[in-house]
């Protein structure tokens, strides 16, 4: 049973309980997690818990939630009550919420069962699970390689059979770019869709949490369940959710997609842009028509986003500092303590970034960097509005590069930076994103296509991704 | 050169980050070529465009984030404070703060 559709009808048809297929997916994870290191803490008590509570809702005939019994994975910067929360850090490394993130309470009260909490970048920060204090983490769709970051854990847990589905959050490319990398669809709904309420902030104008699963379909219905106005979150739209369930089969004939030429030039490498071509054609055959589009300012989305969030991650990371949670380094005076709390407990990526963070804020710097980077920001998102009065959707890849090996690119920060250009951009401009399985490289590197819609208009992108994934858009 | 030493040590200050001497050198080096990259934004004139400090939904104005100023009960001060690396409730205990 691997999708939403297979657990339901099994528990609906009496082939297996909620508690049979809970212990199926902690039994496989017992057996490969050793070696993949997606999952870094499994609540089984919890799960357990709320399996019975779902089998004794089907034994008493009363209806079941649209996510009943179903194994869900959640990466580790999400607030799971009593449940270790480490954000990949030493910073955090006994922290117990004493709360639920919002997005987590609507899976469970649509039945959803929770693993465990999966592996990632140190506070979200990277792009191939490199920067996890507890180890790396296995692409089991390419041996070897990374499986991309920061949501690696939940890509690979999800893509490895190690839960139906999986949350990831996305701040620069962190659900879309693991997706690629590890074959699966995944999405970001647009900035404000899904409550952050219970998200450990990294970077607060651009995280989103948002779905893995094996197949768009499910993508849809995890989108659904969490999506929607959270009083907790003031930056959540009382926009109305839609039923994405239903919009997957409109018709895609006659969707205008846009082909941006500068996603286009020289930076990609060659067995991606080929999968992505094909890909678009097959875009074609279903009767999308493209055309070409400008977004003039591509160029300097990495600067930008580079100078955001890091920014916004300084400040959100001031936190950490041994009072309240997490380990405490030993020293006679506060500030001291908070200097060796906070030396010792992040990471090299992390530290980076805040120190980046801290000088583009600083008294001197503040109007040449942030502020500069503020406005570049208000010019990235009007493209994209400019862009979308001529097309429906914009197709691109969604890394320039495929899948590396572990180790490969450790040495140089700006370089993993750079190779963010084509997800950043959609998360500057607050759109929602999917990427979706396209092809592999010599049959072995999982590529993705990222289809970009308008805000708030997710029903669009998954009906894209929908019929470009029954048309057999994964094996391009 | 666009960052020295001494830039990374004030601004460590300020993020109350220890780092070693070797970490010092580190982020500088690669603080330096990070920042002469994001340099590149200077190519753009900027004058007129305003600043987007979030993304803002169309039902939403700037003041959107308000609420009524109402107080409500917040259960779990006794769970953080049983977590904390040193408490004494209703207290987190911390080194005295020693004056400069």
């Amino acid at each position: 049973m691997s999708t939403i559709h297979e657990v339901r009808e099994a528990i609906a048809a009496k082939k297996a309980s909620a508690r049979e297929i809970t212990a199926d997916y902690f039994k496989r994870i017992a057996a490969r997690n050793g070696e993949l290191n997606a999952y870094l803490t499994l609540s089984e008590e919890r799960a357990y818990k709320q399996a019975d509570r779902v089998d004794a809702q089907a034994a008493a005939g009363k209806p079941l939630g649209p996510l009943a019994g179903v194994p869900i994975a959640v990466k580790d910067v999400i607030s799971t009550r009593g449940i270790r929360t480490t954000c990949s850090s030493k910073i955090l490394t006994n922290y117990l919420p004493p709360y639920d993130a919002t997005a987590v309470a609507r899976l469970e009260a649509a039945g959803a069962v929770i693993l465990g909490k999966t592996n990632c970048d140190e506070f979200a920060m990277g792009s191939s699970n490199e920067n996890s204090a507890y180890g790396n983490v296995q692409n089991p769709a390419a041996p070897g390689c990374v499986p991309g970051g920061s949501s690696g854990g939940s890509a690979a847990a999800v893509a490895a059979d190690l839960a139906v589905a999986a949350l990831g959050t996305d701040t620069g490319g962190s659900i879309r770019q693991p997706g690629s990398f590890c074959g699966i669809p995944a999405m970001m709904g647009s900035y404000g869709r899904v409550s952050r309420y219970g998200l450990i902030a990294f970077a607060s104008s651009l995280d989103r949490i948002g779905p893995f699963a094996q197949n768009v379909a499910d993508v849809a219905a995890v989108l659904k369940v969490m999506a929607g106005r959270d009083a907790n979150d003031s930056t959540s739209t009382t926009a109305p959710v839609e039923d994405y369930s239903a919009a997957l089969n409109r018709p895609v004939k006659g969707m205008k997609i846009g082909i941006a030429k500068e996603y286009f030039g020289t930076g990609m490498h060659p067995g991606v842009r080929e999968k992505v071509d094909a890909g678009i054609e097959l875009l074609r055959k279903l009767g999308c028509r493209s055309q070409e589009i400008h977004l003039p300012h591509t160029d300097y989305a990495i600067a930008t986003y580079y100078i955001i969030a890091t920014a916004e991650a300084s400040s959100n990371l001031a936190r950490y500092d041994g009072v309240r949670y997490g380990p405490r380094a030993e020293a006679d005076a506060l500030t001291a303590m908070y200097r060796k709390t906070r030396g010792a407990g992040f990471g090299p990526e992390v530290k980076r970034r805040i120190v980046l963070g801290t000088y583009v804020l600083s008294a001197g710097y503040y109007d040449a960097y942030y502020l500069k980077g503020q406005k570049v920001r208000t010019l990235i998102a009007e493209d994209f509005r400019k862009a979308f009065l001529e097309v429906d959707a914009i197709v691109t890849p969604t890394s320039p590069v495929p899948p590396f090996q572990i180790g490969e690119r450790v040495d140089d920060p700006l370089e993993m930076y750079l190779a963010d250009i084509y997800t950043v951009t959609g998360s500057l401009a607050g759109l929602p994103g999917i990427s979706v399985p396209c092809g592999k490289i010599a049959d072995k590197l999982p590529v993705g296509l990222q289809i970009l819609g308008p805000a708030f208009r997710e029903a669009q992108v998954l009906q894209l991704a929908h019929a470009f994934e029954q048309a057999g858009g994964a094996s391009v | 050169m666009k960052i020295s030493r001494e830039d990374v040590l004030r601004v460590a200050e300020l993020a109350y980050l220890d780092l070693s001497e070797e970490e010092l050198e580190k982020y500088r080096a690669q603080l330096d070529d990070i920042l002469e990259y994001i340099g590149k934004l200077n190519e753009l004139d900027t004058r007129e465009v305003p600043p987007m400090a979030q993304v803002l939904a169309d039902d939403q104005t700037a003041d959107a984030t308000l609420r009524e100023d109402l107080v409500v009960p917040c259960a779990v001060a006794d769970e953080v404070l049983g977590h904390a690396p040193d408490s004494e409730p209703p207290y987190f205990r911390v080194p005295k703060v020693i004056e400069r």
